[in-house]
């Protein structure tokens, strides 16, 4: 018998009154109350957020770091406010290490771009993992392609954990970058960043680490980890889309080249030379996502008022109910059970296919994630075409996972 | 079960998606030509044994979900025997079927085994599920060398 968690009586988070937050969670979808267990993909946003970002555009829509106007003062506040926000989240040392991008992927462009081209040169080493997805590997691969290096990659074993040893025989004089994810989006692992980072800085490799599964769950702080690089979404933390944050040490920054030229990354412009600007307008050339990065400091606030210790602790016992409870589902495989992993649950159903389990669980309001989950070599690695993958977010209950149960139970019996 | 679910994953497309027909290589085939579709990782191969302008045998191979592995294995079936101007009449009213642009039942009815598929067009994602073993073999017979792509 699967139990729930004896703290449900006693909850640290109360879910009610979260969930209250959350206006998408109110919804029927083909007549059924919405379940969404696709947080690995994109989080819902709260009303504090969406509020915010309404509020940018009805009262104080203006650019930033420009006018002298009331407005732009505002706005460019607000947007400052923001990164401030994010040093803290991250114990980042100083605000100047925080840059607005749109994205995960695009800091990992940037890094690629700036510190690759300049400091990675033919026959240098670069390290990733076998488990990163998509936009840790095709920059890095770009990068090879362009500069004559090398991409080496760690493997992993069969749990979805990473194999430290070869790792540490991977590294030599050589290894100039090493980039890692810090949770892996299919398989839930948390990989042991810190002693990754110290490895790497043995031989004098720089280290970047993808926190876009991280951040959202569990305390993440840049100097603890020791890393040069760090990089997360804000959709994936309860803010927007098309914005993200690049996090890196300020003396990298600064020998840095920019990467795009533009507005705001300049101090003085004449046909002969450009001067640019100081950290980090260097790196934010154009008009940024300004009420993206207003919505993401207020997402920021929303999970730092709850306590990121309450979440990991809410979607850590929920997933292991969840877990206990799909597993219970005859012909139900778990791919991914590392010692230390996540709330991802990455699944397969002997004899159905992930598409046609997506289908049936859409049909009952459940939103779940199928298909490869940018990881092509994991899936290569486990031997399937596809996953099915249900992942926890904060405001999710034992209900929603009652309800996937069911109908995950439904889809093995129908195809059986 | 609800209806929608039903009229999708008739019997007949489970059965086929259990036992397929014509799951195998042909050796030597007259065309071949290979689908994929990048975002659920469905994979199918065509193979085709074509003289004198008729499908003499046809078969398949490659992964995927219940539409596109039955929608391969019922195709395979229903064309073995036809010429190459029924194949591409075929291959025009299954995309109108799928797509909800057939709407006459007669015509509907035509199609025997085929008309199966009606319920795909309530599934908009679906669509390319069933369609991608139909597109594999549409560029085989037009001698498309490189992989078909849903996207």
């Amino acid at each position: 018998m699967t139990e729930r968690n004896p703290l449900t009586v006693k909850p640290l988070m109360d879910i009610d009154k979260i969930r209250k937050d959350f206006p998408v969670l109110h919804q029927s979808v083909h007549g059924k109350p919405l379940v969404y267990l696709d947080n690995a993909a994109t989080t819902q946003k709260p009303n504090s957020v969406i509020e915010a970002i309404s509020e940018y555009y009805r009262l104080y829509n203006s650019n930033i770091h420009r006018g002298v106007h009331q407005l732009s003062q505002k706005a460019t506040d607000e947007y400052e406010a923001a990164r401030q926000k994010v040093q803290r989240y991250l114990n980042a040392n100083s605000t100047k290490e925080v840059i607005f991008l749109r994205g995960t992927s695009e800091a990992v462009n940037l890094v690629m771009n700036t510190y690759g081209r300049t400091n990675i040169k033919a026959g240098d080493e670069i390290i990733i993992s076998e488990m990163e997805h998509h936009s840790n590997i095709v920059p890095w691969q770009m990068l090879a392609q362009q500069t004559g290096a090398v991409l080496r990659v760690i493997p992993m074993n069969d749990k979805g954990e990473l194999l430290m040893e070869e790792f540490k025989n991977l590294l030599n004089e050589k290894t100039k970058f090493v980039s890692v994810v810090h949770a892996s989006n299919t398989l839930g692992t948390e990989n042991p960043v810190k002693e990754i980072t110290g490895l790497a800085h043995e031989v004098g490799a720089k280290v970047m680490v993808d926190g876009a599964q991280a951040v959202q769950h569990f305390k993440v702080d840049v100097q603890d980890i020791g890393c040069d690089f760090y990089a997360f979404s804000g959709h994936k933390l309860y803010g927007p889309t098309g914005v993200g944050v690049l996090w890196g040490r300020e003396e990298l920054l600064i020998a840095m080249p920019p990467w795009q030229g533009g507005g705001d990354m300049i101090l003085s412009v004449t046909f002969e030379k450009t001067i640019y600007n100081g950290l980090p307008n260097k790196f934010e050339a154009g008009t940024p996502n300004i009420s993206g990065a207003i919505g993401l400091g207020h997402a920021i606030d929303y999970v730092t008022a709850l306590g990121i210790d309450n979440i990991h602790e809410h979607e850590r016992d929920l997933y292991r109910y969840m877990e206990q409870k799909f597993l219970e589902i005859q012909g139900v495989s778990l791919v991914g059970s590392a010692a230390k992993k996540g709330s991802v649950f990455s699944f397969t159903i002997d004899g159905v296919h992930p598409h046609d389990v997506g289908t049936i669980l859409d049909m009952e309001g459940i939103a779940i994630r199928t298909g490869h989950m940018c990881t092509q070599p994991v899936m290569k690695h486990f031997g399937v075409p596809a996953l099915s993958r249900a992942s926890i977010g904060l405001y999710n209950n034992y209900e929603d996972i009652d309800c996937a149960a069911e109908a995950i139970k439904k889809a093995a019996e129908f195809f059986s | 079960m609800n209806e929608e679910l039903k009229e999708l994953y008739q019997q007949v497309i489970i059965d086929h998606n259990k036992n397929p027909r014509n799951f195998r290589k042909i050796e030597l085939p007259s065309h071949h030509s290979e689908g994929f579709n990048p975002l659920c990782g469905d994979h199918v191969y065509i193979y085709l044994d074509v003289a004198n302008g008729v499908i003499r045998d046809i078969s398949f191979e490659g992964n995927g979900c219940a539409i596109s592995k039955s929608s391969a294995s019922i195709m395979t079936a229903e064309l073995k025997g036809k010429t190459l101007e029924e194949a591409e009449v075929l291959f025009q009213k299954f995309h109108e079927l799928v797509t909800g642009k057939l709407t006459d039942e007669e015509e509907i009815e035509k199609l025997g085994k085929l008309s199966i598929f009606q319920g795909v067009r309530d599934f908009p994602v679906r669509v390319k599920c069933a369609s991608l073993p139909w597109h594999t073999l549409h560029a085989a017979l037009h001698d498309q060398q490189t992989a078909v792509s849903t996207e």
